[in-house]
């Protein structure tokens, strides 16, 4: 086990990995914690499919694909943040549509650059083992931004959140605090696209918090333990991609969803016993009362 | 009663509001004292919510003026303590009873980054008045729904309204809890004016000092009785009111004046 270690650190792309899964985990772990409870998952999917339009027209231009994503995110987060907020009627139907549309503006614009086009799949579908050391210095500024900007606004985040109405009616600042935390959940998404890709993004942010609320019961304690989840698989996802050969993206949600099953039926279990227990006691209380 | 020497803490006039090309609420006046205690019924899709959501400010009427305080409701809403009907879906969010409490020292803009020693006093002042300081460490999963009715309630009371304005109080609550809430609302009431609205008229009809009824036009007349305009110009209102057997003192044909039931 430790010469595998050992043998897996020696590589600087396996080290870049680790690094970068450091990193990612902090800003998913956060960001997908707001995302859960404040169930835009559909945005967070929409924000991830439309910046692949940035990475085609990016690709097209003969610029660094990772710039084009970045600026497209931000784009659509800030359209779709918008519609979320102004259309509540349709807003999943536009949002959809605007998913699709980045997505298919990326195809078109990958097929009529020229060349070979094989690296184009690992922002479909992650290339962790590619990140390089540019790679990691984007993922850590927007890492820190994200933290800091929560840390800042916790308590107002939670209370949006939790009840958006009742912020309104005091005053605090709603509509500027959903938009910038949407807008974070787009920078997120650009630097989880490099682990796991594009489509996989949903799954990294949504599944370490959607175990963590099984055990936790305050947002802080859920931010910090699906912090801790996302690493636990990103690392073990990594690993174990390595050692069979798989595609580390694939492997690592694999790992999560099962432990998500996983907690999902330990919890299940516990909450069966629980009852089971409540209801004994019960009877022995009518037992005592005769 | 019908002399007021101080100006009204809500007062709207001639207001009609809907939604696109619905129109909810229609020529609505309606003024608001110090030390009210007024219930409002109506049928569900009479506007009750609308009304709700016009007081404070989070839809603007199509025409006529709403004023809390003097001023217009988008600041005047400062001095009211909303407190939404539970919602199933609250239960779900991981938060304890302490920060939704909290929330009701919000100030307007980013003021209220962290909680200082007066906000926390106020917090810990609004849980003792409604009872629940013990549990301010409770999940909100963890606790009735009467008693989350009282966490709204102190989260509205930490704000030091002048005004609590209640939506459904009672709607999921049970029996005995419900009859907790109502002391505890008519012990508020000796300090601060309250606006209650529901669609359940036998609820509130013993607690409250003067009650009207809501089905896209007001009809209030600042007392207890409810009189044959109401039951015109109520609608489903009137029925609700008989098929649930009224207490008989709402009726004005009695002599009493509809005093609070001690």
């Amino acid at each position: 086990m430790i010469s595998f270690l050992q043998e897996v650190l020696s590589y600087e792309f396996m080290r870049n990995a680790l690094l970068a899964g450091v990193i990612v985990s902090a800003a998913c772990g956060v960001v997908g914690t707001l995302v859960v409870l404040n169930r835009i998952v559909f945005i967070s999917g929409g924000i991830a499919h439309a910046a692949y339009g940035g990475v085609g027209i990016a690709y097209f231009l003969g610029l660094n694909p990772v710039w084009g994503a970045v600026g497209f995110s931000l784009l659509s987060s800030l359209a779709m943040g918008y519609v979320h907020r102004k259309e509540k009627a349709r807003a999943d139907t536009i949002i959809g549509v605007m998913w699709a549309l980045g997505m298919a503006l990326g195809i078109i614009f990958v097929s009529l650059s020229p060349g070979y086009k094989a690296d184009l799949m690992s922002y479909l579908f992650g290339s962790i083992l590619a990140v390089s050391i540019s790679d990691l210095w984007l993922m850590l500024v927007i890492a820190v931004v994200v933290l800091a900007f929560v840390l800042v606004f916790y308590r107002l985040l939670l209370a949006i959140s939790f009840d958006e109405t009742f912020s309104t009616i005091r005053n605090a600042p709603v509509g500027l605090l959903s938009m910038a935390m949407i807008v974070l959940i787009g920078l997120t998404v650009v630097i989880s696209m490099r682990v796991v890709g594009l489509i996989l993004v949903i799954a990294l942010l949504t599944i370490p918090p959607a175990i963590a609320n099984l055990f936790v019961r305050e947002m802080r304690g859920i931010m910090a333990l699906s912090t801790g989840l996302s690493l636990i698989f990103m690392v073990s996802g990594l690993l174990i991609s390595y050692a069979l050969n798989l595609p580390s993206g694939a492997v690592i949600i694999l790992v999560a969803s099962l432990a998500y099953a996983f907690a999902a039926a330990v919890k299940g279990l516990y909450e069966k016993r629980r009852q089971i227990k409540e209801t004994a006691a019960q009877k022995n209380n009518f037992g005592l009362i005769r | 009663m019908d002399t007021y020497p101080e100006a009204p803490i809500i007062s709207l006039h001639k207001i009609w509001a809907g939604y696109d090309l619905d129109t909810v609420l229609e020529d609505v006046s309606f003024d608001l004292f110090p030390r009210d205690y007024v219930g409002l019924i109506g049928p569900n899709g009479g506007g009750k919510t609308t009304l709700i959501k016009v007081i404070l400010g989070l839809v603007p009427p199509r025409s006529g003026s709403v004023q809390v305080m003097g001023t217009d409701a988008a600041e005047g809403r400062k001095y009211i303590g909303y407190v939404p009907q539970l919602q199933i879906s609250d239960k779900a969010f991981p938060i304890n009873v302490w920060d939704v409490v909290s929330m009701g020292r919000i100030k307007p803009g980013f003021a209220s980054l962290r909680l200082n020693a007066e906000d926390r006093q106020r917090v810990e002042e609004a849980l003792r008045q409604t009872g629940m300081l013990a549990l301010s460490k409770r999940s909100i999963n963890e606790i009735s729904g009467g008693q989350r009715q009282r966490i709204y309630i102190a989260r509205a009371l930490a704000a030091q309204p002048r005004i609590l304005l209640l939506d459904e109080p009672t709607a999921s609550v049970d029996p005995q809890a419900s009859v907790q809430l109502y002391d505890l609302l008519a012990k508020l009431n000796e300090e601060i004016s309250i606006l209650l609205i529901s669609h359940d008229m036998t609820a509130i009809s013993a607690y409250v000092k003067t009650i009207g009824c809501i089905n896209r036009r007001l009809v209030y007349h600042h007392d207890k009785s409810v009189s044959a305009d109401m039951l015109q110009a109520g609608y489903e209102c009137p029925v609700d009111l008989i098929a649930h057997g009224v207490p008989h003192r709402v009726f004005p044909a009695h002599d009493d004046d509809g005093g609070h039931p001690e």
